[in-house]
């Protein structure tokens, strides 16, 4: 529910890279993120255009892959998938497992243009 | 409070907020440029600042979070009437609009800093930050952070501090941790409290409650209490003894601890520029 601040603080990100790259407009955004990070993918999808209004990323597209679950077992030391609120092993049953992956929330990539004129940007 | 996205923009993420440059815009040149790093990486970083603060002056500072009216404030004023002979203890209150439990704490005589989180329904590292510079850290040995009521939001955002309680009031449902496993998984301690109702209610399974936490895979105790008929509470006051001990300890050692849910969050820190 704070999907809002999460894309402010990721357009942020965004322009700093944006501003290393000397670009002129963001075209794609693409996050990963994961069921256990604590943010509804559909809520980040709707903040998204509000949070850039009026930024370089204001025509963007927001990408957002959504990753697995997938734990390793402390018992017998296999792997599996997981659900969201059942981390137990998916070989042996047991409960004791330790998150491989699941909780990301990353800015993957962006797809920039790059200025090509040698006006340079003031922010 | 969050229908309408409520936690945006709060005091403490404000500055993050820049107007955008004006550049103008080209049609070639596209390039993709990868840069693994946690979109909340801000926050991290003023939460490790707060978490050296407390360490400089041996404070452990613990995060109490829940759904609203669950009794985080209650458990407060009879932790506070039960310990503050022994520790000096201090409170960082955050609420969406009034003083009231600022209030409370102060009746029971110990310091409380209020935050007025606005709309926001959580609190972040850089509101704790403001709060704790008003205290005077080294007049402390304990300080309780009461997060905003919310069974969502508040596991997401490292405050600084060292352990994450999680309260499960009996009138909830035993299946809370199931439905909210980003909270829950968060807990390096589960309270349940208000355990006094528990003789009026007939579907109320500790043990159910119990059994969807380990689901989660989070080895954190249980401790069953009513802060109001003051039941179960040596158990609390135990465990957190053993904390304040260990934490000394480790700061002897010149070492550490991240609450549970942020280690992970840790490992994308580490102000690493763009990956490859
Ligand atoms: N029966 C019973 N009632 C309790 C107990 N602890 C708290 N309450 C009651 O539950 C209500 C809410 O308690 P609070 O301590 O204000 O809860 P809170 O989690 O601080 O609430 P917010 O700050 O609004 O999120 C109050 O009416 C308390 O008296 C308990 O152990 N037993
Ligand atoms: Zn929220
Ligand atoms: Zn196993
Ligand atoms: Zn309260
Ligand atoms: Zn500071």
């Amino acid at each position: 529910m704070h999907e809002l601040s999460i894309c402010q603080s990721m357009l942020s990100q965004i322009e700093a890279v944006a501003r290393d790259n000397r670009a002129s407009a963001v075209h794609r955004v693409k996050v990963q993120i994961g069921p256990l990070s604590g943010v509804e993918p559909q809520l980040l999808q709707q903040a998204f255009p509000i949070a850039v209004a009026g930024s370089i990323a204001r025509d963007a597209i927001l990408d957002i892959e959504l990753l697995p679950i997938r734990i390793e077992c402390q018992q017998c030391g296999g792997e599996s998938e997981a659900t969201a609120n059942k981390l137990i092993c998916g070989h042996c049953g047991h409960w004791q497992t330790r998150l491989l992956s699941g909780d990301e929330m990353l800015l993957a990539s962006l797809e920039l243009d790059r200025a090509t004129n040698k006006k340079t940007a003031t922010c | 409070m969050c229908d309408t996205c409520g936690c945006n923009i709060t005091s403490g993420n404000r500055h993050l907020l820049q107007p955008a440059g004006k550049l103008e815009k080209t049609a070639d040149g596209k390039s993709a440029v990868t840069v693994l790093q946690s979109l909340l990486s801000e926050n991290d970083h003023q939460a490790m600042h707060n978490r050296q603060h407390f360490d400089k002056h041996g404070v452990l500072a613990i995060n109490l979070m829940s759904s609203p009216g669950s009794g985080k404030t209650a458990l407060l004023e009879a932790t506070i009437d039960a310990l503050a002979d022994r520790y000096r203890i201090a409170v960082i209150e955050g609420d969406l609009e009034t003083e009231n439990d600022a209030e409370r704490i102060r009746a029971r005589g110990v310091t409380a800093i209020q935050i007025a989180t606005g709309s926001a329904c959580h609190l972040d590292a850089h509101m704790v930050h403001d709060a704790l510079h008003q205290l005077n850290l080294a007049d402390y040995d304990l300080i309780f952070i009461e997060n905003v009521g919310n069974l969502v939001c508040p596991a997401s955002f490292d405050l600084g501090h060292h352990h994450n309680i999680t309260l499960l009031s009996v009138t909830e449902g035993d299946d809370k941790p199931a439905k909210y496993p980003v909270m829950f998984r968060a807990a390096d301690l589960m309270l349940l409290t208000k355990t006094d109702l528990l003789a009026v209610l007939d579907d109320f399974d500790p043990q159910k409650a119990e059994q969807c936490l380990r689901q989660l895979a989070n080895p954190a105790p249980m401790l069953s209490l009513s802060a109001t008929r003051q039941q179960g509470l040596e158990a609390w006051f135990d465990w957190l003894d053993d904390a304040i001990t260990s934490h000394r300890g480790r700061l002897e050692q010149g070492e550490t601890v991240v609450p549970k849910i942020q280690s992970d969050g840790a490992r994308w820190h580490a102000g690493e520029p763009a990956h490859p």
